[in-house]
């Protein structure tokens, strides 16, 4: 594989705070790399580096063999495109957003009617071109934002978060279309998440990070499988739970996590397991609910986080859950701090890490 | 009381007339105070951009400075003018005191933090990573900022808008660095003064209503720009 960039001995500094320190890094063309760490640990200024958005303080960027300096900058850029976390569309219709980059690449009329159209079906949004693009919900925005950077063909496209504040459907779309546009358009893809789940299946390798610094590179096989004390550390945060497994006679792998939470899974390891619940998979309910799902923990609503569309809960049931559901719901169950709610999740929704 | 009434049937009539005076004072108005808005925001807009795009020290004292200025009295503004334009002052050899140059630079001078501080607001509004963005998506810097400017073009038009009517319903600059000279630099404002102190308050009304139907037909036209739907809901109850 052929090397599309090199960072080497990176450092960034924000004022008197070092948020990046000695990162040498280099990214495979063709792949997905995945930038794994907790929320402060530098991966929106690397991914910002890497879209040349930020110069850094110190160390050198190679890209396609080439040094990254102030006379090359502008055309380093038309290379290298970010779909930032926070959604930002201009007030303007869906065509006119995902044309922008093509007119300002002064590509034809009819070629950008061409591109456009086609990028607007690769994330499922055909016949949206005249649409408001700040009138969609904000999983299509989403899908707009990331139709923007796609219908570009950089060599590199950085993704800051792509699915951390979207619903399980839109989030699956975006996922798909990350590994379709990897698969068929070749794009060389760097993306930051928290999202274990994601991290373990999306990236073909994966960077942990922490206080700005890169602390391990590996495939994720390597990274998951070596359960390294990074990624441990980290994991505390995203509904990761360590505990003591055991297999019971009919088959069943109960994970006891502590403070009397027990949790069914349906793997078959046994001893010390770590284990990772996707906030999306978890049902939230005011009452018990009757399914086939083998998990439902009884807990209180600790902390509300409101993203816009989607309302993100800690659950504290002994254990702190993060769950997400939509702001509907939210509105709907009249929900508060302190409200007394059931988790409800599958057995095959635990996903060993 | 009828003195009034009849004032504004009088006015009314003069109006409907086309007469050439009347008329003539309304134009000059338009010209004078319009000149004076593109002059101001040819200066305006890319100080504004100055202030709410980069970063450099002293920053806030200068927006400070634009933000108390708004509230300038016109007729010390004037007076400041006047000793700047007369004959033996700094700028005397211009020759402009008493004429329409005169008033124009004077309203420009005075809309301009207005719309200084509008524009700077506005601009500020808009999310600073948007700069990003259109970068990431290959615009140049230059190209970054009009893309700014285009997310900013309705607080754009509001301050120039809001500049416009305060440039054509001043009386102070105009009356004293203009003259108030008949014919060549009296304006709609100077005239509602000097008719009203007459008595004759027939043309003093009408000249008063064309004021007010312009102030207000400026305004209608900047939320109509903004929101040609609003056409279509007008008197209709809020959903």
């Amino acid at each position: 594989m052929m090397v599309l960039a090199e960072l080497r001995n990176l450092m960034k500094r924000f004022g008197e705070r070092t948020v990046l320190n000695d990162i040498t890094l280099q990214i495979q063309e063709g792949e997905i790399l995945g930038l794994l760490g907790p929320n402060g640990s530098g991966k929106t200024t690397l991914l910002k580096i890497l879209a040349f958005l930020l110069k850094p303080n110190a160390g050198k960027i190679t890209f396609r063999g080439e040094t990254v300096t102030e006379k090359n900058l502008e055309r380093m850029r038309l290379e290298s495109t970010m779909v930032f976390q926070k959604t930002m569309l201009f007030n303007t219709s869906v065509y006119n957003s995902v044309a922008y980059g093509l007119r300002i690449r002064k590509v034809p009329k009819n070629k950008i009617d061409e591109k456009v159209s086609k990028a607007l079906k690769l994330v499922r949004l055909e016949g949206f071109e005249k649409r408001q693009a700040k009138k969609l919900s904000g999983g299509e925005q989403q899908r707009v934002a990331l139709a923007r950077a796609l219908v570009l063909k950089t060599k590199l496209l950085l993704l800051d978060e792509p699915t951390a504040n979207l619903d399980p459907k839109n989030a699956s779309i975006i996922e798909e279309v990350i590994a379709t546009a990897n698969r068929e358009l070749e794009t060389t893809i760097v993306m930051a998440t928290h999202n274990m789940f994601q991290a373990k299946n999306l990236p073909h390798r994966i960077a942990l990070m922490q206080e700005g610094r890169i602390t391990e590179v590996g495939t994720s096989t390597e990274i998951f499988g070596r359960l390294s004390k990074t990624l441990a550390s980290f994991a505390t945060v995203e509904n990761t739970f360590s505990g003591i497994a055991e297999v019971s006679e009919d088959g069943i792998m109960l994970l006891d996590i502590g403070n009397d939470v027990q949790i069914v899974a349906s793997g078959q390891s046994s001893g010390k397991v770590s284990v990772f619940i996707s906030p999306e998979d978890i049902i939230l309910s005011k009452m018990r609910i009757a399914s086939s799902a083998r998990n439902i923990l009884e807990g209180k609503i600790v902390e509300i986080i409101d993203l816009g569309s989607i309302v993100r809960l800690k659950v504290d049931v002994g254990k702190p859950f993060t769950v997400q559901i939509t702001k509907r719901s939210f509105n709907e169950m009249e929900l508060n701090l302190n409200s007394n709610v059931f988790l409800t999740f599958k057995a095959s929704s635990v996903h060993p890490v | 009381m009828n003195e009034i009434l009849n004032g504004i049937v009088k006015a009314l009539q003069l109006i409907f007339s086309g007469d050439p005076t009347f008329y003539g004072i309304v134009f000059r108005s338009l010209l004078f105070s319009g000149l004076a808005t593109i002059l101001a925001a040819v200066w305006a807009l890319p100080t504004a951009m100055l202030l709410s795009l980069k970063n450099f020290p002293g920053k806030s004292i200068i927006k400070g400075f634009f933000t108390a200025m708004i509230g300038i009295p016109t007729v010390a503004l004037g007076l400041f003018l006047w000793f700047l334009l007369y004959n033996d002052g700094p700028l005397g050899s211009l020759g402009l005191l008493y004429t329409p140059g005169a008033i124009i630079l004077g309203e420009a001078l005075l809309v301009t933090p207005l719309i200084v501080s509008i524009e700077t607001q506005t601009i500020e509004a808009v999310d600073p990573e948007m700069m990003n963005l259109a970068r990431t998506l290959g615009a140049s810097d230059s190209q970054a900022s009009i893309a700014i400017l285009k997310e900013a073009i309705n607080g754009i038009a509001f301050s120039n808008a809001a500049g416009f009517n305060r440039a054509i319903a001043e009386l102070g600059v105009a009356l004293m660095v203009g003259g108030n000279l008949a014919g060549f630099t009296d304006v709609l404002t100077t005239n509602i003064s000097t008719f009203n102190a007459r008595a004759d308050w027939s043309m003093a009304i009408a000249l008063a209503i064309i004021l007010l139907v312009i102030v207000f037909g400026v305004n209608l036209i900047i939320v109509i720009a903004k929101n040609p739907r609003v056409l279509l809901t007008m008197g209709k109850m809020p959903e």
